[in-house]
């Protein structure tokens, strides 16, 4: 077994495997009869050419992170959690119920609430999948979308016959109080002098995804339970020679990976909407297999990889508001960027081993 | 005699490694001829490049005389070699007969394909006695059958030369000793076999000619006839080897473990241990010998807490709960129950982590390795470094990835974990399983230093050969039930047989 020096593992697959989806994605532009350069160009200057620009990327880029993060953690257990999407669907209620029903004296408070709130409700809704896999060893990637269609129908309920307020023709919860409105970048970086647009909606949230990273990290590479999850995912049949207790472990990782997924309410329903809607989520949960898959489940690679998802969200929006080219194709490249960094990551990877590894002997050759 | 293989100056290197060197080999049609050496001395290079999956640097190979040019499997089969790898090659749930003429299928239609590769096993079973039943499915065969439908595979290509790796490493003795039967009916009718194993006693016994490769040379070649395991080993490893451990008479003190009347059954309800009752004292080794499959296993996950059973066990006089799923091997190891499980790869070790992760694996809890729930690391590291020096493993370096080292420093890795908590008991599954020489003396020298300070050890290995030489005393498992135990100085291999095949000899227990 040959092994890569780490920084080619780590850097040059993925972003061959992004130009690799760039070219082809050009291509499929030329056949719709535009130019892909300019297209590019657009994309470039609509995410990342303004502050509102870069205040969209962002705004999207700390939905993906904690999507991501919430994948790459069950991945580490050998786990697949489809379930981003209910789960976060259930945070949108907990920071609804934290926000409308608890009369915060000021944001931040709000915000600790609302967090606990969100994490608490999105871990719930992965309790049962993960107890159902531990003891009854049904498969967590089938509940787990399953239970997003009950998250889906749940909120659907809940906000047509429940939360809507009286006289409202709209399926949402009525607006937060203004104490629970959390600051924007704008507000952020006013007092440091720096000008960034009014409008766009990332907020302090992005600081809190971050801050996920940083304890994602610590949880896997330096905790017991980080230890203990990546010997289950590596091999159950040690696992159970050291003592380690699956279901302890599979109950206790997707708890995490369904609280991490379910703080990304905060960015969407208390950061930017101010109420809770339908389909809050947008995809977001979905997504977030892409980013850990890109990210390599290492909280820096979902950090990187959210943020170009972001910029592709935000540019392909861009796209489809200037030029002809139809909305559907911005769904193409990303579906190309995800199909590359992800699913073919080998057909990348594998060339490119062999290129490294005649020079780098592996230890035993028997 | 025009030679059935002839190499000639064969090198392959893998970057500055060479792992093979000029090598010369000539092998004569109809011979045995054993190909010995330590993990790492280049045995499966070479073996690779007899069967196209490696092109050699430099050098020549002669089939039968005629210069060939191997570039894949397919051009080796053609040349008549045939392959039996050490992992079978075999689709689970297809049946013999098609599993022998996967990839050899005659046209579009499997139909005449499948009565001509019946017709064709029906004559090699003749020929050779190799009877598998044609329609019996892969998953339902033992492995010394599985073996035996791989033999047929390459016999079915009509493969003249066969080249066998590490063929009994699965296999039990007597299904050993039948495939032996078979390799030497094959060669009386003139087949070459080509047998790579790194056991000395199989080259004894069944080769003609033996080569011995160490660091990539091939340092000599004889007829077996006139050399002896030792001078093989020394041949192997480069200095003098202690093929049979010395040591001093046990000194046994109080009884550490009792266990009475044990008894566990499986998912299907089949008895795995019937009423199982033996004791170890402090200072001895009671060794478990037996055929794979008759308990031994089951009996160290019992006691090892990895799963339920009933009966009593009683450590240091104190019961301990052996029924509950809340026994599980955590515990175990809190009442100084040391384990080396049979199978180091997929139990012992994770092999993705790093040696130094590795170090702590089953005493993450311990209070030198994580506080308050984090991970002391540079501790860990720096023990583990200390611990690879002591334990001589190779290479020593502790961010290795466990699945980087060779069989011999994978199981010094969780030898050296176990034994260095002075357990109370330590439970010991194969401990030399699938190890070169080299460390075979220095884990059998650990274990005998550790016998030697108190511990009780209850040793549970395939081998008779280190049962009988490890042992103080011998218990025999037989279909779940202990057969009989001897003073390891007062039985031989003989009576240790005939207890292993359920057969209690006159005198009784």
């Amino acid at each position: 077994m040959g092994k890569m020096p780490n920084w080619a593992d780590a850097v040059l697959v993925p972003v061959i495997s992004l130009l690799l989806a760039a070219i082809l994605s050009a291509l499929v532009i030329l056949a719709i009869g535009e130019d892909p350069l300019a297209a590019l160009q657009l994309m470039v200057k609509g995410a990342l050419g303004s502050s509102y620009g870069w205040g969209y990327t962002l705004y999207y880029t700390t939905n993906f992170i904690f999507t991501g993060l919430a994948v790459a953690v069950a991945f580490h257990a050998r786990l697949f959690n489809i379930g981003g999407e209910g789960q976060a669907m259930l945070g949108g209620l907990g920071v609804a119920l934290a926000c409308l029903y608890i009369p915060w004296p000021h944001w931040a408070l709000a915000l600790v609430g609302a967090t606990a709130a969100a994490a608490l409700l999105g871990a719930a809704w992965a309790l049962l999948p993960a107890y159902l896999q531990a003891r009854r060893g049904s498969h967590i990637v089938i509940t787990t979308i399953m239970f997003n269609f009950i998250a889906s129908a749940l909120l659907n309920y809940l906000l047509v016959n429940v939360m809507r307020p009286k006289g409202s023709m709209d399926p949402a919860t009525a607006k937060f109080a203004q104490a629970t409105h959390l600051p924007t970048l704008h507000d952020m970086l006013a007092p440091l002098g720096i000008a960034f647009s009014k409008s766009a909606p990332a907020n302090i949230s992005l600081l809190i995804a971050v801050l996920a990273c940083g304890a994602v990290w610590v949880l896997i590479w330096r905790t017991r339970l980080g230890y203990e999850i990546r010997a289950f995912g590596h091999s159950e049949p040690a696992a159970h020679y050291a003592g380690i207790n699956a279901t302890r472990i599979t109950v206790a990782t997707m708890l995490i990976s369904g609280g991490l997924a379910g703080m990304m309410a905060i960015n969407t329903t208390m950061g930017e909407a101010e109420r809770l809607v339908l389909n809050s989520v947008e995809g977001a949960g979905f997504i977030g297999i892409a980013v850990a898959l890109m990210g390599r489940s290492h909280p820096a690679g979902v950090l990187l990889a959210a943020l170009l998802f972001g910029f592709l969200y935000q540019g392909g929006a861009e796209l489809a508001l200037w030029t002809n080219i139809p909305r559907e194709l911005i769904v193409v490249i990303q579906a190309l960027v995800i199909l590359f960094t992800g699913a073919l990551d080998n057909m990348v990877r594998m060339p490119l081993e062999r290129l490294f590894i005649p020079r780098k002997p592996s230890i035993k050759k028997g | 005699m025009t030679p059935a293989i002839e190499l000639q100056g064969i090198s392959k290197a893998f970057g500055p490694v060479h792992a093979n060197k000029d090598i010369a080999l000539r092998v004569l049609p109809g011979t045995i001829h054993g190909i010995i050496g330590e993990n790492g001395a280049g045995k499966s290079t070479l073996m690779s490049i007899l069967y196209g999956f490696y092109r050699a640097d430099a050098g020549e190979i002669r089939i039968h005389g005629t210069p060939v040019t191997l570039s894949d499997s397919q051009a080796a089969i053609a040349a008549g070699i045939g392959m039996v790898f050490q992992h079978f090659k075999l689709v689970e749930n297809f049946t013999v007969l098609e599993n022998v003429i996967l990839g050899a299928e005659d046209g579009r239609l499997l139909r005449p394909s499948l009565a001509k590769a019946r017709k064709e096993l029906r004559a090699l079973a003749e020929d050779y006695g190799l009877n598998v039943d044609p329609d019996a499915c892969i998953e339902d065969l033992g492995v010394g059958f599985q073996q035996r439908v791989e033999i047929l595979k390459a016999l079915y290509r009509k493969a003249d030369i066969l080249i066998l790796d590490e063929p009994t490493g699965v296999l039990t003795p007597a299904e050993a000793d039948q495939l032996f039967r078979i390799l030497r009916r094959l060669r009386d009718e003139g087949k070459t076999i080509i047998l790579i194993t790194h056991k000395l006693r199989e080259i004894m016994e069944i080769t003609d000619t033996v080569s011995v490769m160490r660091r990539g040379q091939m340092t000599a070649t004889l007829p077996t006839a006139s050399t002896n395991p030792e001078d093989l080993a020394e041949r192997m490893v480069g200095r003098k080897v202690l093929l049979r451990i010395e040591k001093a008479p046990a000194q046994p003190g109080a009884t550490v473990l009792d266990v009475q009347n044990l008894c566990l059954q499986d998912a299907t309800g089949v008895a795995r241990l019937k009423s199982v009752s033996l004791s170890v004292r402090a200072g001895e080794i009671l060794g478990i010998a037996g055929v794979a499959g008759n308990g031994q296993s089951e009996l160290l996950q019992v006691l090892g807490g990895m799963r339920p059973a009933q009966g009593q066990v009683w450590l240091n006089g104190q019961p301990i709960d052996i029924a509950t799923p809340r026994a599980d091997a955590r515990t175990r190891r809190a009442l100084g129950i040391g384990h080396v499980p049979e199978d180091r790869q997929r139990e012992g070790l994770i092999m993705q982590f790093s040696a130094w992760e590795n170090s702590v694996f089953g005493y993450h809890h311990d209070s030198g390795w994580q506080r308050y729930g984090i991970m002391q690391n540079a501790a860990i590291r720096q023990a583990a470094a200390a611990q690879m020096h002591r334990f001589d493993v190779r290479p020593p370096n502790p961010a290795l990835e466990a699945r980087h080292f060779s069989g011999g420093n994978q199981q010094k890795l969780v030898v050296a974990r176990e034994i260095e908590r002075h357990p109370q008991l330590l439970l010991i599954g194969q401990p030399t399983r699938g190890v070169d020489i080299g460390a075979i003396e220095f884990i059998h020298q650990q274990i005998m230093a550790l016998r030697d300070q108190g511990t009780a050890i209850l040793l549970v290995s395939v081998e008779l050969d280190e049962t009988l030489s490890l042992s103080d005393r011998i218990a025999v498992m037989f279909d779940g039930q202990i057969m009989g135990e001897r003073a390891a100085d007062a039985t031989d291999e003989r009576e240790l047989g005939l207890l292993m095949a359920g057969m209690a000899p006159a005198g009784g227990a």
